[in-house]
């Protein structure tokens, strides 16, 4: 069932074929980073709220068994179901069984980056069970039978006129109708009906509080309180590393998880859920899935702390430039190049290389993570490992010798310039990955060596 | 052994060994009147705020705002006359039609507009979102400054609680904001005086 892996390089020469379509989503996602900044100005404390959640995240790290038992133990008291599951294929599993012990063939989802990682929808679907996706931007790829490209804005790559036409196709709106306020409504009349009718709704967890059993689920659109309130059966999926200590902590995630995501104060909802409702049944499934093991590893256990804001993609300059699919793994951008590898080094080896080391996604990451140095050091261990391609190696190897022998690379530096000169057209072509998409610098007359030898002369 | 087991053991084998918890996780905001704070942070996010002093006067205004609507519920006794949809329904889906919806909450946060309702204001979960249109109504000195201060009020909680914050919104289509995703597609928010 799963696609041949397109690497992040060759997948981003696509994205950019259209270069007006990859300024337009280079500047929006740009414009959703500025709101992030405006947005934490407003708090004097900002950089202490982050060192706060850092903080808290780190003890969770160190604590993950305890608070995981007494999150259980808690939750049960609640009444509410606790399910345990290994791998992606147990999760699903999970679903599937208490869908068809209560003879459900319908649910709703709201928004779950779990679920994605787990590809639980293809799985219901191949077993029957026909799941909508209730989230506007979620609903819209799945019509499209795609995955989201980014963890937040699941249908930031998409033009008004492409879902004008896939609603006119799926929903029936107006041919050539792109108004964002019709095509919402189109969407809020259509999810209704399936609100209305679903017994099963399926929700992420934001946040699960380890003191109470209870968990958060924030949404802007009210989907995950539509789906739930109206359900006999409410399942929520969690990644262990969810999990936070007490109550009060949740102010310091609630008041930088919205300003760091979409610039908003907080999000629309805020739902606690603790205990089902009269005659409702609550399942809560703690997932595994690779989880334990990026735990054991030193350099690369601080990207458990996440809490999937998605600012480290609105503002890294490889992500605005080669979109969210360029990446084929559930959560992309630069968070995602460092969860990958952990999940399967041969498929995603290539994503710790689709960054400049900026440091730009770990200067806006709300909870601290060094997520630029990950990066590097995934890039490190998957080179040592065998996972990367010669070709890269020989690179490198080149530069190598070249920088390690003065005289050479003088000489190189003087070939270069004065071919750029006289012959530009043997650097300026296709064949040249720095041509792309860039013009070439124009040469200097000489290397700062060559002035700094000539002016310490005089 | 079980799967829970297998992952808990597994977390006690890699855990990095002890960090402690900070100790400054708790901020103080200072805002010159928290009230204007309230406001101004929700006229942001496309709510409205009317101050009344009584019940009596809350009973006046819904009958001029929303007098005219059809399928109007609430949870306030003294608006039951103003009502014209009961809420003694046991299916949560029987709320569909309804059109306006005045329910008491808790309180405010003045940072972000927000309002907590929980199970102990509502008798179905469901109505602040299954309404077209909301109104709160929270006493006019129950606004806290932040979600700090929010989560000391919190130590109790039931089964269900929610903070909102304005109007149902999203901008999945080219990033513009649409009021109305799948909630309340508008909110009014009613300070009271002598609750």
């Amino acid at each position: 069932m799963s696609k041949a892996i397109i690497e992040h390089a060759v997948a981003s020469e696509v994205f950019n074929k259209d270069e007006p379509y990859v300024n337009w989503h280079d500047e929006t996602l740009w414009f959703v980073r500025q709101k992030r900044d405006k947005s934490s100005k407003q708090l004097p404390e900002w950089e202490q709220l982050r060192e706060a959640a850092s903080g808290i995240k780190n003890y969770v790290l160190s604590h993950m068994d305890e608070l995981l038992v007494s999150f259980e133990q808690k939750a049960k008291e609640n009444g509410v179901h606790v399910h345990w599951a290994a791998d992606a294929a147990e999760h699903n599993e999970i679903v599937l069984g208490l869908l068809r012990q209560h003879q459900i063939g319908k649910m709703v989802k709201s928004k779950s980056m779990l679920t994605e990682e787990c590809h639980m929808n293809e799985f219901l679907i191949r077993n029957g069970i026909d799941v909508i996706d209730t989230d506007l931007g979620e609903r819209i790829v799945q019509l499209r039978n795609e995955p989201p490209s980014h963890i937040v804005l699941p249908a930031i790559h998409l033009k008004k006129k492409d879902i004008g036409d896939l609603f006119h196709e799926f929903l029936g709106t107006e041919a050539g109708a792109t108004d964002p306020q019709y095509l919402t409504e189109a969407a809020r009349q259509h999810l209704r009906d399936k609100f209305m009718t679903r017994r099963a709704a399926l929700t992420g967890v934001n946040f699960a509080i380890a003191e109470t059993g209870g968990f958060v689920v924030a949404t802007n659109e009210g989907n995950a309180d539509m789906g739930a309130h109206l359900a006999d059966i409410h399942i929520a999926s969690m990644g262990f590393e969810k999990i936070i200590p007490k109550q009060e902590h949740l102010a310091v995630f609630l008041r930088l998880l919205a300003r760091s995501a979409t610039g908003q104060p907080i999000t629309t909802y805020s739902s606690h859920f603790k205990k089902a409702r009269e005659g409702q049944e609550m399942h809560i499934i703690i997932v595994d899935n690779g989880r334990t093991t990026q735990l054991g590893r030193p350099d690369f256990r601080n990207s458990l702390k996440c809490i999937r804001c998605g600012a480290c993609m609105n503002t890294c300059p490889v992500y605005r430039r080669s979109g969210g699919h360029s990446y084929h793994n559930a959560v992309a951008g630069p968070i995602g190049s460092i969860l990958a590898p952990n999940l399967d080094m041969t498929k995603n080896a290539d994503l710790p290389f689709a960054s400049t080391l900026c440091g730009s996604c770990s200067n806006v990451c709300p909870v601290k993570i060094d997520i630029h140095e990950q990066l590097y050091k995934w890039r490190q261990v998957l080179v040592k490992a065998g996972y990367v391609p010669q070709v890269k190696g020989i690179g490198v190897k080149a530069m190598s010798i070249v920088l390690s022998q003065p005289r050479f690379y003088q000489w190189s530096g003087r070939l270069g310039r004065s071919v750029m000169r006289t012959i530009p057209f043997v650097v300026n072509n296709s064949l040249n990955p720095w041509y792309k998409q860039r013009d070439m610098p124009e040469p200097p007359k000489e290397s700062f060596r060559d002035w700094y030898v000539r002016n310490r002369k005089e | 052994m079980s799967t829970r087991d297998i992952i808990l053991q597994k977390i006690r084998e890699n855990k990095p060994s002890e960090i402690p918890m900070p100790s400054a996780i708790r901020f103080e905001s200072h805002f010159e009147n928290t009230e204007s704070k309230f406001i101004e942070t929700l006229t942001t996010i496309y709510t409205e705020v009317i101050v009344v002093k009584n019940m009596a006067e809350l009973a006046i205004k819904a009958e001029e705002l929303y007098g005219k609507v059809v399928n109007k519920a609430t949870t306030i006794p003294e608006l039951s006359n103003w009502a014209d949809f009961s809420l003694n329904v046991s299916d949560p889906h029987e709320l569909e039609t309804i059109e306006m919806a005045i329910l008491k909450a808790e309180f405010g946060v003045a940072e972000n507009g927000a309002v907590w309702i929980s199970d102990n204001y509502l008798q179905h979960r469901a109505l602040p979102f299954i309404t077209q249109n909301l109104a709160f109504v929270i006493p006019r000195n129950a606004i806290v400054n932040n979600m700090h201060d929010a989560y000391d009020r919190l130590k109790e909680t039931t089964g269900w609680g929610c903070f909102i914050s304005g109007p149902s919104k999203t901008a999945d289509i080219e990033q513009s904001l649409v009021i109305g995703a799948h909630g309340a597609r508008s909110m009014v928010i009613f300070l009271m005086e002598e609750f």
